[in-house]
């Protein structure tokens, strides 16, 4: 508070500076080469995990309502871009503008999803609000894994029963392809690019966090009657902040698809969307840089178990609720931050931190 | 008739649903927390009654009550590690651990029992009721989930409203600090409500695998959520309104698969649990409540 | 959430610090596959060895070691050994399978012997193509898994099971009136179901109702099974794996229905399965390259050796792909004269070339096996039926 940057800002700005570090560490590291194949395919999927856990967090931690249908707008997201970019991947060559614009429809579609889910479900509070939009999330991918779409001469064709019944003459070709899919999506997606959309996303998060709608948002969490009392229009804000969160999700999920060479309805199932609920709160919910490192952690952690074979999972699961109650449980927290706080002072001088960030309960 | 074949599908898939929701609803209720965890227990207890049975080879009333105690010690093991130090934590953080604790006992499980599925010897010996000429049979299977669900609804129900230890559930369930005041061991009784909620997945778990005997370390996965989804259909917190709920989504789930489409069942069934929560946001049975999370 | 936050931080230091250590050393020597200095080809193995799929990936990862055993114990294909990596890839169709294919590669991997599902294998193909690594599937059966030149299987493609059943349930005049029952959300079932379908209405078989059920709800069949009664359907086809249709097959005789049962590879161990009345599959006919029982003397010493490893289990046909997949590798590896210190795409160059032109390969799960340079595998499926417990050829 003595600073003379406001606490948040300067919040933000340390953000943004540890992002910039951790980018060119990581460029340094692939430029020389001492990067291994592992840990260099794991760089674009840690940052679309890491866009969809610092979006999430706007809806669980800024407008403190829970969501479980994560996974279901990065699935609309994903197919609506790889869509786009297999139909316009022969008129459209460069790939930075076909990129581009897949980016936008990704995100847009997501975000149109986002507003028609929120217009009803947004009425509903905590758990009511998690099992219906964990119920989206499974409808939606439900729907695309029965979904064929194909086209030839005679235009598009629907079905939700099976490729043969599309009735293609054999000039058409499959769109999507039921259960398999979608493949053949350009493979456009780098680190670079994956790494300047999270810079983005977390430049607007911040950003709309310290905005008014953001603080009008936030006082509806904190106190909803009396947000209500001074005229704010509550849906409104809900709605901006889940199209917002939908908008982000389905620009991951574009990230996503345009990594791989095929993409499949199935991955996108409750699991997924437990799964970045898990880096929100493990990072400290409302707290953007700590989804970001939790996404990280959390995808790395897997795939450095690796040499632990069979009881991988089973580590990765008792690390998990370790971590939850070191984190959460009062005495244990207490515990280690006097000893974390000693051992600062021996290295550092002691300055005192910003005000930490109000956390939704 | 296939209609009527179908409903008795439902009743029976849904009757099994109801008893798992019943577990999820009862620790809801008290412990105001998602047990992600619940349907692994399920999971546990198929193991057990298999282990039991076909390893071992006890006799089948042994097995089951070999089950249900392995279930309950094991319900308020996790209860004691993962949960009570975070009685104080945002129910979020609870969640997340809950989530933990599934993933760990889903893959302990692997580790034990390896990854072949297992077939399940039914453990439900009622001979099957044939009728219209055998156009309609109702399994034995059946007979024991509709009869087993009523029978721990009512039983439930009765415990709750007429004993002490239930009515301090209750008590607990409204007010945790004023019920401390009164006198009531807060950790004993949530305690106790993990247990009695484990030892019915262990019933559940039985029905379950009866009815359909394949057995892996993700069986109990999937009939968790949707009947987590039963649960909140009834109105989460309500005894009556999990058996509702659970007979519902089961229904629903056998006749969209018979009637429109098989690949959109259960699409249908969270689309009615949407519209059903649009109309009353809190569940066909459910009570007003105060949010928290 | 201060605390937590500087928790992660540092447990993030820690895991980065350490990835780098592991990786450096790994990666300054073999991320870019380009032989080892020991003797040794190594390959590597992808499947689900966790998850609700993992059945399929230890079959494969068991039986490939075995082969690699034996290969070694023999002393290698000429003076080369085979070294076998095998990863798990959890059935994911996205990263968590090119995460396992890199982990692969930074093992040193010079030849790719995956991956077990249809899903993982489809993330993969355009990976191991641009690393030109010669990539051979035990198992994913779907036709776009061998669109590149150099991803081969060993397993039918699921267009020509469904073709053969047809084909076979009318030539033999097996039944008129079929029910199919097929699992929507897996590339292999509705592969296969799609060309059976084709191909059923070209022999002029009336299928009289077809059922799908999805990964979600693959354990109450009573609405399929309903639906096929009502329709008198005389044949079942069931276009999946044995796990679910130990399930119809146990639900269809408490319905009392009892058709003919018609399946296709995926059926195959539905005998193994633990505690299985195996009275229930009596009568049940699959067309399978594949039979644990068959009395030819590869399969038995196949058997045995996997039996006497294993803690006495019955392989089945995944098993039995695998095992083939690694003896292909091997003999092209010997016809090609392979090193082991050449490099991935080298390898993959050859034996890409040498698969397609005139290769010919007597396994387990085929006589004569040859391959277009398509990756398709051509060879004849044996079409089985179980009696008094065991399989018999029909």
């Amino acid at each position: 508070m003595k600073k003379k940057l406001n606490p948040q800002t300067r919040k933000s700005f340390i953000t943004y500076g540890l992002l910039m570090i951790v980018f060119i560490a990581v460029e340094i590291l692939l430029s020389t080469g001492s990067i291994s194949s592992m840990m260099q395919g794991l760089l674009v999927p840690i940052c679309v995990y890491s866009i969809l856990a610092v979006s999430l967090n706007l809806t669980v931690g800024i407008l403190g309502e829970l969501s479980l249908g994560q996974a279901g707008f990065m699935c609309v997201g994903a197919y609506a871009s790889a869509i786009f970019s297999n139909l316009v991947k022969e008129s459209i060559t460069q790939p930075m503008i076909r990129f581009t614009l897949a980016i936008l429809v990704g995100g847009v579609v997501a975000a149109l999803f986002g507003i028609i889910i929120g217009i009803p479900v947004l009425r509903l509070r905590g758990d009511y609000l998690a099992i219906v939009t964990l119920a989206f999330g499974e409808i939606i991918k439900n729907v695309f894994a029965a979904l064929y779409i194909g086209y030839d001469s005679a235009g598009l064709h629907i079905s939700l029963k099976s490729q043969g019944d599309l009735g293609l003459k054999p000039d058409g070709k499959m769109i999507i392809n039921g259960a398999l899919g979608i493949s053949g999506t350009p493979n456009d997606s780098t680190f670079e690019i994956a790494f300047v959309i999270l810079f983005i996303s977390v430049i607007i998060i911040y950003n709309f966090v310290h905005s008014r709608t953001g603080r009008a948002v936030m006082s509806i969490r904190d106190n909803r009657i009396a947000a209500e009392s001074v005229g704010l229009n509550i849906t409104k804000y809900k709605l901006i902040t889940f199209a917002l969160t939908a908008f982000l999700a389905g620009v991951a999920g574009t990230l996503y698809s345009h990594n791989f060479y095929s993409l499949q309805a199935s991955k996108f199932d409750y699991n997924l969307s437990i799964l970045i609920l898990v880096f929100v709160v493990l990072g400290g919910i409302g707290n953007i840089r700590g989804s970001i490192i939790a996404a990280a952690v959390l995808t790395l952690l897997p795939e450095l178990l690796r040499s632990i074979n069979n009881y991988r999972m089973l580590f990765y699961a008792v690390i998990l609720i370790v971590m939850m109650i070191c984190t959460s449980n009062e005495t244990i927290r207490s515990f280690f931050i006097r000893n974390f706080e000693k051992l600062k002072g021996l290295i550092f001088k002691k300055k005192s931190d910003g005000a930490a960030v109000k956390e939704a309960e | 008739m296939a209609f009527l074949d179908y409903l008795i599908n439902g009743i029976s898939l849904g009757s099994i649903y109801a008893v798992i929701a019943l577990g999820y609803t009862l620790v809801y209720g008290i412990a105001k927390m998602l047990n992600f965890a619940h349907g692994d227990i399920i999971m546990v207890g198929g193991y057990a009654v298999f282990t039991a049975m076909v390893t071992w080879g006890w006799s089948t009333w042994v097995a089951m009550l070999f089950a249900v105690v392995v279930c309950t010690l094991l319900g308020i093991t996790i209860e004691k590690v993962a949960y009570k130090p975070l009685r104080k934590a945002s129910s979020l953080s609870v969640l997340i651990t809950a989530i933990g604790v599934s993933y760990f006992l889903q893959n302990l499980a692997l580790l034990i029992f390896d990854e072949k599925p297992k077939v399940f010897t039914s453990v439900v010996n009622i001979p099957k009721i044939n009728l219209f000429d055998g156009k309609v049979v109702i399994k034995g299977e059946t007979t024991a989930a509709i009869l087993v669900s009523v029978v721990i609804v009512v039983g439930l129900s009765l415990f709750i409203n007429h004993t002490q230890k239930g009515r301090a559930m209750l008590a607990v369930s409204e007010d945790k600090d004023a019920a401390q005041l009164m006198g009531i061991n807060v950790n004993s009784t949530i305690s106790l409500t993990f247990a009695i909620g484990s030892g019915l997945a262990a019933v559940a778990g039985m029905l379950l695998c009866s009815s359909y005997p394949t057995l892996t370390n993700t069986t109990g996965a999937m009939p968790g959520i949707k009947a987590f989804v039963a649960a909140v259909f009834g109105g989460i917190g309500s005894i009556p309104g999990a058996m509702i709920g659970g007979i519902l989504i089961g229904v629903i789930e056998i006749l969209g698969r018979a009637y429109i489409s098989p690949q959109l069942a259960d699409a249908m069934v969270f689309a009615v649990l949407i519209l059903v929560l649009m109309i009353k946001p809190t569940g066909i049975l459910g009570k007003k409540i105060n949010e928290k999370v | 959430m201060k605390f937590a936050k500087k928790l992660m931080a540092l447990s993030l230091a820690a895991v980065m610090a350490g990835s780098c250590l592991t990786g450096c050393g790994d990666s300054s020597s073999k991320s870019d596959g380009s032989g080892s200095s020991d003797g040794t080809i190594v390959i590597g193995g992808s499947g689900p060895l966790t998850g609700s799929a993992a059945q399929y990936g230890v079959a494969v990862k068991n039986a490939a070691q075995l082969a690699v055993d034996e290969i070694n114990k023999d002393g290698g294909v000429n003076g080369v050994k085979f070294k076998l990596v095998f990863e798990d890839d959890e059935a994911d169709p996205g990263d968590k399978a090119v995460n396992a294919y890199n982990a692969l590669k930074d093992k040193g991997m010079q030849i790719m012997l995956g991956t077990v599902t249809t899903g993982s294998c489809l993330a993969v193909i355009d990976k191991t193509k641009q690393d030109n690594i010669f990539q051979i599937t035990p198992s994913a059966s779907a036709q776009d898994v061998i669109k590149n030149d150099n991803t081969f299987q060993v397993c039918f493609t699921d267009p020509n099971q469904g073709k053969a059943s047809a084909d076979y349930i009318a030539d033999n005049n097996i039944a008129k009136k079929i029910a199919i029952i097929y699992d929507n959300s897996d590339a292999y079932s509705s592969g296969i179901y799609n060309t059976f379908k084709a191909e059923a209405a070209e022999k002029g078989l009336d299928i009289v109702t077809e059922q799908s059920f999805t990964k979600d709800s693959k354990t109450d069949f009573s609405a399929q099974i309903t639906a096929a009664k009502s329709a008198e359907a005389e044949l079942l086809f069931l276009p999946i794996y044995y796990q679910e249709a130990s399930l119809i097959l146990a639900q269809c005789k408490s319905a009392d229905y009892s058709p003919k049962f018609f399946g296709c590879d995926g059926l195959d161990g539905i005998l193994s399965v633990d505690n299985f009345d195996k009275s229930l599959a009596e009568g049940v006919m699959l067309l399978t390259p594949f039979a644990a029982d068959a009395s030819d003397d590869a399969t038995q010493k196949f058997v045995k050796a996997y039996k006497e490893k294993y803690n006495n289990e019955t392989p089945n046909q995944f098993a039995a792909d695998a095992y083939d997949g690694i003896k292909i590798i091997a003999k092209l590896v010997e016809k090609e004269g392979i090193k082991a210190d050449m490099s991935a795409s080298e390898i993959c160059d050859k034996l890409k070339k040498a698969i397609s032109d005139g290769f010919k390969f007597d396994g387990l799960t085929g006589q004569g096996m040859t391959w277009s340079a398509d990756g398709a595998v051509s060879k004849n499926p044996k079409a089985v039926v179980i009696k008094d417990g065991n399989y018999s050829a029909l």
